[in-house]
């Protein structure tokens, strides 16, 4: 951990990084939802169980992740180089780089950029920045409509509903559910249901095929395309995206104007960096050794200029666009840097291991976090991006949302130490937090910090021995109900150790 | 040699059986323990709570407490861990450099049980009888923060009369969590439910674990449903003698 300065604790995050309730609100919903339960345990667990297995496979696992972190804590420290040389870059192969301090200036340089095309639809590319800046809602309101690609994505679109894991983004929905929002909701340009299915199945093979017929009209209709990043090479000006379903290539490739909105931290310094990270994000995520598309681009074709792109017309190379904007978005991050101890939270490349490893996300989902990033990785990063505005603040309870049992810290691909993070994000909450709390904490602090308080404390214990039928607590008041209300308490000792050693010494 | 338990608030207060076995254990091992008698807690739920401020003084109190001890044992994973991994750096952060050395110094001299028979005494057939079927929680401290490993099974494997059945999917956390289990009660309970039933599933009359937390969390879940499997620490397993009447010690009557 380098504690040297970096970043200024300056504009606070904004957008879809944070939910209206508190954690233990929110989570009470999925955690009486059955079939919620069983889907995500299933789902977490299989992704869970291949991941294990591709890791595995690799001898210098540790080693890969070593240099992903090292990777990842130098291009932090030098960002602004980083950032300067990645603009330089992109401006000389014809691109154009914008910069957004937050979510809202980001969405307005995206959507003026599609009103200059003189374009009303979009489609996208699986983006989580996108999703943190709320973008599609932003376009929505201008009057632009964007179409999501990414099959699931697609479907919680279609639904109206959030995302619920980085990468899974639909895993609280089972096939049945997808099927009856595909025939409630999917609607080519006929107004049909793609492909005039009419009595579509929940059959895996149909539900592909309504979705491809859907978005492949899409695809051969729409002039501009909406892109993420997970990688940014700064030596070239190359972008990034690794994906699974082969929708961000045709998305990245197909239309004349192609806008990708990526944080500042995703910026490596090199092609060499690239290749560490091209091993560790796939077996991370979906737990495959080589994820199927990985699309690369640097600035615009300047042969395409000859033809529409897409048009098959000779005299160059047709394929990428011949537009190209890159919008910089720093939306909280700067402020995440100035954390010595929070920072390696920005070095996520967003594989949701630990989201699959956590005793907790696959228990409770990913909305009851409440912001775009669920599960561990989100708990550290939206209170980080957001600042912790005070006690009642959502995003307070984000971390100790957490058994701080460390299995997301070993599966991170970059080393992120999340418990860590997490102990030190609750002291930050704490310090804006409810005064009767910190006092009965002083309190007890004032009592365990000394063995004769301690020790006196102890002789009133038994007195719980009052509360107990065959030696066992069943119902506390509250806050301790906590604890009752799924457990029972063992009466307390009639002696503390304590007295035993030194009855024992007296003997 | 000669060794100084940190008996742990929570053992001291509500599980006093568990530093009893412990002590039981090291003697009969012919070793001589000491209990330092200024100890109190650690500080751990503090620290974890937010609260690493108020945490100072119990840290101080701790160093203070041991720092003439030279070799110290915790029948805990997690208070073993929280003075190897959140004491001195805990200290640092709020400014206390000189408490943060002593911290560092005493962090190198502290063991958890385990850690302490297989690494420092050599040992890994302590001599104990236990006859009943046994599965084991490998706590997520133990597992995750000290990284013990294989330690407290090949413990186990050595003890006589034991059966040991393996824990579906073992290493996963058994939703205590200190102030979590409070805080976020529900998510807490439906994390213990699916330990429970996992315990439930091998048939074994007893649930072992090297923390006494994690053990009160699980005991509690299985009290509650009316199961009929007991909460056992290491501890207590390896204290056991053939010449105990059931197997089961004399200091774990305290009820």
């Amino acid at each position: 951990m380098s504690s040297t300065f970096l970043g200024m604790p300056g504009t606070a995050g904004s957008g879809n990084l944070r939910g209206d309730r508190p954690f233990p609100e929110a989570a009470a919903g999925a955690l009486g939802d059955e079939q919620l339960r069983r889907n995500l345990a299933h789902a977490t667990g299989t992704i869970r169980a291949k991941r294990a297995t591709v890791v595995g496979e690799l001898d210098d696992w540790e080693q890969l992740r070593d240099a992903g972190s090292a990777i990842k804590i130098d291009a932090m420290a030098r960002l602004p180089e980083l950032l300067e040389r990645l603009e330089r870059e992109v401006t000389t192969r014809g691109g154009v780089v914008h910069w957004a301090r937050d979510a809202d200036e980001a969405n307005r340089i995206v959507t003026r950029l599609v009103t200059d095309t003189g374009q009303r639809e979009v489609v996208k590319v699986k983006s989580m920045a996108t999703q943190e800046i709320g973008l599609n809602e932003a376009l929505e309101a201008a009057g632009i409509t964007a179409t999501e690609t990414d099959l699931a994505e697609l479907i919680v679109q279609l639904d109206d509903d959030r995302p619920s894991h980085i990468l899974v983004p639909a895993i609280h929905r089972n096939r049945q559910e997808i099927a009856e929002i595909f025939r409630t909701r999917m609607r080519d340009a006929q107004g049909r249901v793609p492909g005039g299915i009419d009595n579509l199945t929940d059959d895996p093979a149909a539900l592909a095929e309504a979705a491809r017929r859907y978005l492949r009209e899409k695809f051969l209709s729409t002039r501009v395309a909406v892109s993420g990043a997970n990688f940014a090479v700064a030596e070239t000006g190359t972008l990034c995206v690794v994906e699974s379903e082969g929708n961000g290539r045709m998305c990245v490739t197909l239309p004349d104007t192609l806008i990708t909105v990526m944080g500042i931290e995703k910026v490596i310094p090199s092609w060499r960096d690239l290749e560490v990270f091209l091993q560790l994000l796939p077996r991370s995520s979906t737990g495959e050794r080589m994820n199927p598309y990985t699309s690369l681009w640097t600035g615009v074709h300047a042969a395409s200029a000859s033809g529409p792109a897409g048009s098959g017309e000779t005299g160059g190379d047709t394929d990428g666009p011949r537009e190209f904007h890159l919008v910089l978005l720093d939306n909280g991050r700067t402020a995440a840097l100035s954390d010595p101890v929070g920072r390696p939270a920005l070095h996520c490349i967003r594989c949701s291991a630990c989201l699959n490893a956590c005793p907790v996300y696959s228990r409770t989902g990913g909305h009851a976090y409440g912001s775009t990033y669920p599960g561990p990785i989100g708990a550290i990063l939206s209170p980080l991006l957001t600042g912790i505005s005070g006690p009642d603040d959502p995003n307070a309870s984000l971390p100790f949302a957490s058994t701080l049992c460390g299995a997301c810290y070993d599966v991170c691909p970059v080393k992120i130490d999340i418990p860590s993070i997490l102990v030190h994000l609750r002291g930050r909450a704490m310090r804006e937090g409810r005064r009767g709390e910190r006092a009965v904490m002083r309190l007890l602090a004032w009592v365990l910090s000394s063995a004769r308080r301690f020790g006196a404390a102890e002789r009133l214990m038994p007195v719980g021995r009052l509360l107990a039928r065959d030696g066992r607590i069943r119902r506390l008041p509250p806050p301790l109900s906590g604890w009752t209300d799924h457990r029972d308490l063992p009466a307390p000792p009639r002696r503390s150790f304590r007295r035993l050693w030194a009855r024992r010494r007296a003997r | 040699m000669r060794i100084a338990l940190l008996a742990t608030c929570l053992a001291d207060a509500v599980t006093p059986h568990v530093a009893r076995a412990t002590v039981r254990l090291l003697e009969r091992l012919g070793h001589r323990v000491t209990f330092p008698r200024e100890q109190a807690c650690c500080g751990q739920m503090h620290i974890n709570s937010g609260y690493p401020d108020q945490a100072v003084p119990l840290i101080r109190n701790h160093v203070a407490a041991f720092a003439d001890a030279d070799l110290v044992v915790a029948p805990s994973a997690s208070c073993a861990g929280s003075v190897r991994h959140q004491h001195a750096t805990v200290a640092r952060a709020e400014g206390q450099h000189a408490l943060a050395e002593e911290a560092e110094r005493l962090a190198g001299r502290t063991y958890e049980l385990s850690e302490l028979l297989v690494d420092v005494l050599g040992v890994i057939d302590v001599g104990a009888y236990y006859p009943h079927r046994v599965t084991y929680h490998p706590t997520c401290h133990s597992l995750r923060m000290l990284r013990v490993g294989q330690r407290p099974l090949t413990l186990l494997r050595h003890v006589r009369g034991l059966e040991l059945v393996e824990l579906p999917s073992a290493e996963e956390c058994c939703g205590f969590g200190g102030t979590f289990a409070v805080k976020n009660a529900a998510t807490s309970g439906a994390i213990l439910s699916d330990k429970i039933e996992a315990i439930l599933a091998t048939g074994a009359g007893a649930c072992a674990a090297a923390d006494a937390s994690c053990l009160l969390h699980i005991g509690g879940g299985l009290s509650r449903a009316g199961a009929d499997v007991r909460t056992v620490h290491l501890a207590e397993i390896l204290a056991s003698t053939a010449s105990d009447t059931d197997g089961d010690a004399e200091g774990t009557d305290t009820r």
